[in-house]
């Protein structure tokens, strides 16, 4: 596994190539995280807030069939086509059907990290239908034919000049014109017609209430709403766990995520969709994809509280310094580090390593996810199904051996401080210990504290 | 079974026990007598242009001076004057995308974030308030609440088919988060408050 | 007050220094010390890399050397917070014992020992590097990412020191990429979070950085022999025992 291409390490030790880069992108986002900081010190109910956010999941994934079942019902009772989809296949060929059926060509899409997951827009492209993504990070990320790096500012991966070099050879902006103002403008101008000429438009859902039979999305763009209302067909994506009981936990979850997402106190647009309009119609797709799987896992089913705001990619020292496309996944992340070895054990095994445990994405998480607990309790789940390197599990052994005897222990200490000492270029040697890349060994001392100890104290 | 039932299934043997919903008691924090200048300053810092007039006939110099301009402008509140009944629920995008300025009345407002909530019976269409390039909300200065939990407590959702939060003009920050005003929807926010 | 020693084993092979002033420091502060002889580790390198099921044998021998202890004390916060969170044992009581039993130093001086002075001079300028594991896991300090009042156990413990000065680095509480076997199973990411902690400090012009933890400094020691820097790591327990 170590040697899989497509793993963390790897992959971040590629992006690590770039110091400068590496610099910019994680003082990029730390200005995110002390955005969100700033946020939440004007809010002395901050913790409480939390809470409530946590026991209101905790109670709805407690009886989260009920409260999908009432959304069902009062949500058809408004006028709304709901679908269910077992996993990403049924979820695309659902889309598909509604689109063949219309006989649509062109369709805007706002940000759904849904449809990233199930790779919604190679599967309706491959069936010669235009997606636009219509957010600009999300559009950008598209014309490059990259994935979203992060789950709320998919293109942070990105500097100015690349976006000015791919909006140059697909929109014809002046080449080397930088200004993120002109930038915007050119693709605001591009998608408006996008926008008024589209048949069908797909969202995401923030959250989708039971109560009222309603969902609720939040852009600070309005390309959702754009997309939306001038469409003749809205169909909006939400995964199982996207439910709320009811109207007033609205006033928990939107006072909660965007400070966390950004530090805005709220986004600019919170829409609220209960019925389409007149001659409009409106779809809810309703996937699983693995969730109740995840909903059966003790240990790890509380990641499904998750409101995707994103605050533990924005706080995490690794992946403001390994960036998003070193996690290989539709959600990267803290997170996606957990969510992603559910939907694809082997793949994903590296994740719950790419992280030392530091734990300051459990305390960001405005759902009080334990992440840090999760990622930790992955790492033994993903050992005991064998999804680890030959090597490491010998070496594991060998040290569990050695500690288990303290005689032994002694031994061993004793012989490899006296072979550090004696035989320094015996682990001085960058290809085999990968520690001594870019440090010194510790120097070992003639004694260890045992002997002192013995000497002095015994 | 089909997925429906599937899921439905899957989610009924593998949910945990059950765990009661909590009451939602948050402490309000806020302090009344200086909400109204709180909602402002905050809508400022949202981008927004906030003006607190005393007489009606302020906002309609606004309305009038903008159609005076040639500026195309739609009118959909009743205090104002003249409505522009031709924008309605029908209207279609291409027909609404000339539209410069709308001026559309909001139901309430929220402190604690600038949040004003747009019902869909006030805005005639629901694209308008995103497609006018320029937007402007009318909002009774005794519709300001302290915070969400107190916006909901008086928002009935699901009386109308569409209702929106505004707390801004549009903006990005997705390029190198250098913030952009201006993305898809309107390009500025004035917000009058009326005494 | 009988107090055992928890020396983590790379402590007690690498940096014996550390322990032998923890065991000054608490006994000028009149604690009987004991240095359990056949102890060995943890157990957290196995169980931090998926591992726990083979850390049995480790935490018996735990178990073992330090059931009869009113107090566990060790100059490690990630170690201890292993302990607390992870130690189980066919002795169960013994184990829970140990677990509500165990004290990070800097904890044990303050709130089990409740000392108000030291008599400790340390005529340098300190940069303070707060170990993750101490900080979130045993909340030795309080933490950026909550809304909660301030406070810091090591700093507190520093201000007692005469003639120190105490510098923060501007983002104070963030992971220096130790991580345990991250620091060499993701080598690139880990050597660039040290980097930019020993950045910060450098900023500062530090001539030591300090910490609760012997193995975020090692981390960060090994950076700074490589890059010839004449700052130097120095243990909390260290500079507490400094006169």
């Amino acid at each position: 596994m170590e040697h899989n291409k497509r793993n963390h390490s790897a992959l971040s030790a590629i992006f690590n190539e770039d110091e400068k880069r590496v610099d910019w992108h994680d003082e990029t986002l730390w200005f995110v995280r002390s955005k969100r900081d700033r946020a939440v010190h004007n809010v002395p109910e901050w913790e409480q807030l939390r809470e409530y956010g946590s026991e209101i999941k905790n109670h709805t994934l407690s009886n989260l069939d009920q409260y999908l079942i009432e959304f069902e019902k009062k949500a058809r009772s408004n006028g709304i086509h709901i679908h269910w989809a077992e996993d990403a296949k049924e979820h695309n060929e659902i889309i598909s059907e509604i689109i063949r059926n219309n006989q649509v060509k062109h369709v805007v899409k706002s940000k759904s990290m849904l449809t990233e997951e199930c790779d919604l827009n190679s599967y309706l492209t491959s069936q010669g239908i235009e997606v636009i993504d219509t957010d600009l990070g999300e559009y950008i990320v598209q014309l490059r034919k990259e994935h979203p790096s992060h789950i709320v500012l998919p293109a942070i991966h990105l500097k100015r000049e690349d976006v000015s070099n791919t909006f140059h050879s697909h929109l014809h902006t002046e080449k080397g014109n930088n200004n993120p103002q002109y930038l915007a403008e050119a693709a605001r101008q591009h998608m408006r017609r996008k926008f008024i000429f589209s048949e069908l438009a797909i969202t995401g859902v923030n959250f989708a209430v039971a109560e009222t039979g309603g969902f609720v999305v939040c852009t600070n763009e309005g390309n959702a709403d754009m997309g939306a209302h001038a469409a003749g067909i809205h169909i909006a994506c939400m995964g199982i766990e996207k439910i709320i009981p009811k109207a007033e936990h609205l006033g928990v979850f939107l006072r909660l995520l965007t400070r966390s997402a950004t530090g805005q106190p709220i986004t600019v647009y919170s829409s609220h969709f209960h019925k389409p309009r007149n001659g409009q119609q409106m779809h809810v797709v309703i996937v699983d994809n693995g969730r109740t799987r995840q909903l059966g896992r003790p240990d790890f089913r509380n990641s499904l509280k998750c409101i995707r705001c994103g605050a533990c990619f924005n706080t995490c020292p690794v992946y403001r310094r390994s960036g998003g496309h070193s996690y290989h996944s539709a959600v990267a992340g803290p997170i996606g580090a957990i969510l992603n070895p559910n939907i694809n054990m082997q793949e994903n095994a590296d994740l719950p390593f790419a992280s030392t445990l530091c734990g300051s994405c459990s305390n960001v998480c405005p759902v009080k996810i334990d992440i840090h607990d999760q990622l930790w309790k992955w790492r033994q789940a993903l050992t005991k199904k064998g999804h680890v390197s030959s090597g490491k599990r010998l070496g594991m052994k060998m040290m569990s051996f050695v500690v288990s005897y303290p005689s032994i222990y002694r031994v061993a200490g004793r012989t490899g401080r006296w072979i550090m000492r004696y035989f320094p270029s015996l682990l001085a040697n960058k290809t085999i210990n990968s520690w001594y890349k870019q440090r010194e060994m510790p120097v070992p001392p003639r004694q260890s504290f045992r002997t002192w100890y013995f000497k002095n104290k015994k | 079974m089909n997925s429906r039932e599937k899921i439905l299934a899957a989610i009924a043997i593998n949910k945990p026990a059950f765990q009661p919903m909590p009451d939602v008691v948050v402490d309000i924090k806020y302090d009344y007598s200086v909400l109204v200048p709180q909602f402002l300053n905050i809508l400022q810092i949202n981008g927004a242009t906030a003006v607190w007039v005393e007489n009606v006939q302020t906002i309609k110099d606004d309305l009038q001076k903008n159609i005076a301009g040639g500026h195309y402008t739609i009118n959909t509140t009743e205090v104002l004057g003249i409505v522009n009944e031709e924008i309605n629920i029908n209207s279609n995008p291409a027909f609404l995308d000339p539209v410069e300025i709308a001026y559309i009345s909001g139901t309430l407002g929220i402190a604690e974030n600038g949040a004003i909530w747009l019902e869909e019976s006030k805005m005639r269409n629901r694209l308008l308030p995103f497609i006018c390039q320029h937007l402007v909300i009318v909002l009774d200065v005794t519709k300001i609440v302290a915070d969400m939990h107190e916006a909901y407590k008086r928002i009935t959702l699901g009386n109308e088919g569409y209702g929106v939060f505004v707390a801004g003009p549009s903006k990005t920050a997705d390029i190198e988060q250098s913030l952009v005003v201006g993305a898809h929807g309107a390009r500025s926010l004035k917000v009058y408050l009326l005494s | 007050m009988k107090v055992g020693l928890f020396v983590p084993c790379y402590i007690d092979q690498f940096y014996p220094r550390v322990a032998v002033a923890t065991v000054e420091l608490l006994e000028r502060l009149n604690c009987e010390v004991i240095f359990p002889l056949n102890q060995t580790c943890c157990g957290q390198p196995m169980a931090n890399s998926g591992f726990a099921g083979l850390a049995k044998g480790c935490n018996k021998n735990f178990v073992e050397n330090f059931s009869n202890f009113d107090y566990v004390v060790s100059p490690s916060g990630s170690c201890v917070l292993h302990i607390k969170e992870h130690l189980t044992d066919e002795n169960e009581d013994a184990a829970l014992h140990i677990r509500r039993h165990v004290f990070e130093l800097t904890e044990f001086l303050l709130d089990v020992l409740k000392v108000e002075k030291l008599p400790s001079n340390f005529p340098h300028k300190v940069g303070v590097h707060v170990g993750c594991h101490g900080q979130r896991g045993l909340h030795v300090c309080s933490m950026s990412e909550l809304v909660a009042s301030p406070f810091s156990k090591p700093e507190k413990l520093l201000s007692m020191v005469k003639n120190l000065q105490m510098m923060l680095p501007e983002r104070w509480d963030e992971c220096c990429g130790f991580g345990g076997t991250f620091s060499v199973f993701e080598e690139a990411v880990s050597v660039k979070m040290g980097k930019d902690r020993i950045r910060e400090h450098k900023e500062n012009q530090v001539e030591y950085i300090t910490s609760t933890d012997v193995s975020c400094l090692m981390h960060l020691e090994g950076i700074l022999r490589r890059k010839k820097s004449d700052i130097r790591v120095i243990h909390i327990a260290e500079i507490l025992n400094a006169i």
